[in-house]
């Protein structure tokens, strides 16, 4: 690589020189066409980098791990271990025996539609309250003392409160959900809405938008970035509050899969069951960024 | 005047109230624009231009007095005053095209979707910008923006088009540029034009008469002048050209002599 690039180096400084005796001659060189072979290994090398280094980090800690762990004395167990013990979960996530006894898959699937429903109402409750109060000035001053009290309550305090109004599991799993990512989804909009520059306001004035129209074509899109912005950090917050109010109410679910794993003493079932719930809130993550990405195209550009 | 005017402002004053203080912005301004006329007000930042531009865009209510403007009141905003902001305000989630279609949309909304298509293409086509129509504004240049910012006022085919400072965020030679652009748009389509501006040569060279606003608080007309300069202009042979000289001495005489009354006192 080095040799290449003294190569390339060297070529530079010809042509710089030669340039410099002929400054007559300069002739426009058409583009060069980039071979398909040159774009396939660039597109290698951009992957090397980006998937080398983690790659390499996360065999580091592995290694760490298996040897901290391997110790006579010690309480947790190695990644060999955990692979000896769990391989059954890591392998086949979608075993179902009946009852709780069922592939991690199946009890991230049982979290993730629990996460959907009350996400999906939070997204519509916090954009449309977030809306209300990023347009009234007298909503705002009613409203924001008030939610930002409630925003710093921690899920799982919720939780006994929503069993005692809903009197079932299901539903109050889902209110905390609702409840713990309401809360940046509202600020975030009114925020965004409190932000459209007085000028798109005057544009859609001397158009003569009516409130409707006002609120699709100018609102709603120069405020979605801010609106993202509090997606994605109520999709983090629900997928926190899921775990923790599943080890609660029991059934099926991660959380309760957790729960049930340290009862019966499963370390290395655990943590496997951790190394899911990471992954799933990263894609969960990076799926609403990416929604935000192409939604708010060229708003975050300007 | 043997002709109508077709623009008046009649004793137009506007003042701010904070609390228990009123600050006067523009007192007793009153003045007559005829059709296909093209007026600049100049005057000092601060003394109220744009103020009084809004007011007869209706974006601001005035306190007492009022515009008339074609035989109508002007009460609210609306397309027949199309406004050119000083900062284009395109919405930058749309493209160039859409930008237009917005507008054309709503304020056509009466015509099949091909007229208001050749609507937008011609407008895009005045200001020489139909090759970038699928450009997003972050995409294109300052000047390239605001001639989108006009051809978006010139799609709703306004009565009197308002031009608030378009040309002043931009460099020296693309401002020249567009200012010939738009003369040559204006002569064509005869619009009548109200300009605010703070540079004195952009005023003699566009207007057909130029508003010079004394400063503020209370800022009114100070002095009206005549531009008896045949048209089309070009810029380079009207530099040395007597009646274009003893306009833009006027204009810089009256504000230097405003500026120095407001030191005084």
């Amino acid at each position: 690589m080095a040799q290449a690039k003294r190569k390339v180096l060297v070529a530079g400084a010809v042509a710089l020189a030669a340039g410099n005796s002929h400054v007559d001659n300069v002739v426009a060189l058409p583009p060069r066409a980039a071979p398909k072979r040159g774009l396939s290994m660039a597109w290698l090398g951009k992957t090397s980098t980006h998937v080398v280094p983690p790659t390499l980090a996360l065999l580091f800690l592995l290694l760490l791990w298996q040897v901290l762990a391997s110790g006579a004395g010690s309480s947790l167990p190695p990644p060999s271990q955990i692979f000896t013990d769990s391989h059954e979960l890591i392998l086949n996530p979608f075993f179902d025996n009946g009852g709780t006894d069922k592939g991690l898959g199946l009890h991230v699937l049982a979290s993730l539609s629990r996460v959907a429903i009350g996400y999906a109402l939070a997204a519509i409750v916090g954009v449309a309250l977030g809306t209300l109060i990023g347009s009234s000035q007298m909503f705002l001053r009613a409203f924001d003392p008030i939610f930002q009290v409630l925003r710093t309550v921690p899920p799982l305090a919720w939780l006994p409160i929503s069993l005692a109004a809903f009197r079932d599991a299901q539903p109050s799993a889902i209110f905390v959900i609702f409840i713990t990512s309401v809360w940046p989804i509202i600020i975030n909009t009114a925020a965004g809405i409190r932000n459209i520059p007085d000028d798109y306001r005057n544009v859609a004035r001397v158009i003569n938008l009516n409130p409707f129209e006002y609120f699709t074509k100018i609102m709603v899109p120069a405020a979605a970035p801010y609106i993202f912005t509090g997606l994605r950090i109520g999709i983090g917050l629900s997928w926190l509050a899921i775990v923790a109010a599943e080890m609660l109410i029991g059934g099926v679910g991660i959380g309760f899969f957790i729960w049930d794993a340290w009862n019966s003493s499963l370390i290395s079932d655990i943590i496997v069951a951790l190394a899911y719930v990471g992954l799933v809130g990263f894609v969960l993550d990076r799926i609403v960024a990416l929604l935000g990405r192409i939604v708010t195209r060229g708003t975050a550009a300007n | 005047m043997t002709q109508k005017p077709y623009l008046s402002l009649s004793l137009v004053n506007k003042s701010f109230t904070r609390g228990n203080t009123v600050s006067d912005v523009l007192k007793n301004i009153s003045l007559e624009v005829l059709k296909g006329e093209y007026v600049s007000l100049i005057g000092h930042s601060g003394c109220g231009k744009s103020t009084l531009l809004n007011i007869v865009a209706g974006l601001t209510p005035a306190t007492s007095g009022g515009v008339v403007l074609d035989g109508f009141h002007v009460t609210q905003p609306g397309p027949d005053r199309a406004v050119v902001f000083q900062n284009h305000s395109l919405l930058p989630w749309l493209t160039v095209y859409e930008n237009v279609k917005l507008a054309v949309d709503k304020v056509w909304s009466a015509e099949s979707s091909a007229k208001r298509q050749a609507r937008i293409l011609n407008a895009l086509n005045l200001v020489h910008m139909a090759h970038a129509k699928d450009k997003r504004p972050s995409e294109i240049s300052g000047g390239m923006k605001q001639r989108v910012g006009i051809a978006r006022a010139l799609a709703m085919e306004p009565k009197v088009l308002l031009l608030d400072e378009p040309f002043g965020a931009l460099d020296a030679l693309t401002r020249a540029h567009l200012q010939d652009q738009v003369m040559q748009i204006q002569q064509e389509l005869k619009n009548t034009v109200i300009m605010i501006t703070h540079d004195v040569d952009e005023a003699v060279l566009l207007s057909d008469r130029i508003v010079m606003l004394t400063n503020g608080p209370a800022a009114t007309i100070g002095d009206i002048l005549n531009v008896p300069l045949e048209r089309p202009r070009r810029r380079l042979e009207l530099a040395t050209d007597p009646t274009y000289i003893r306009c833009r001495e006027a204009v810089l005489k009256f504000l230097y002599e405003r500026n120095k009354f407001v030191e005084a006192a």
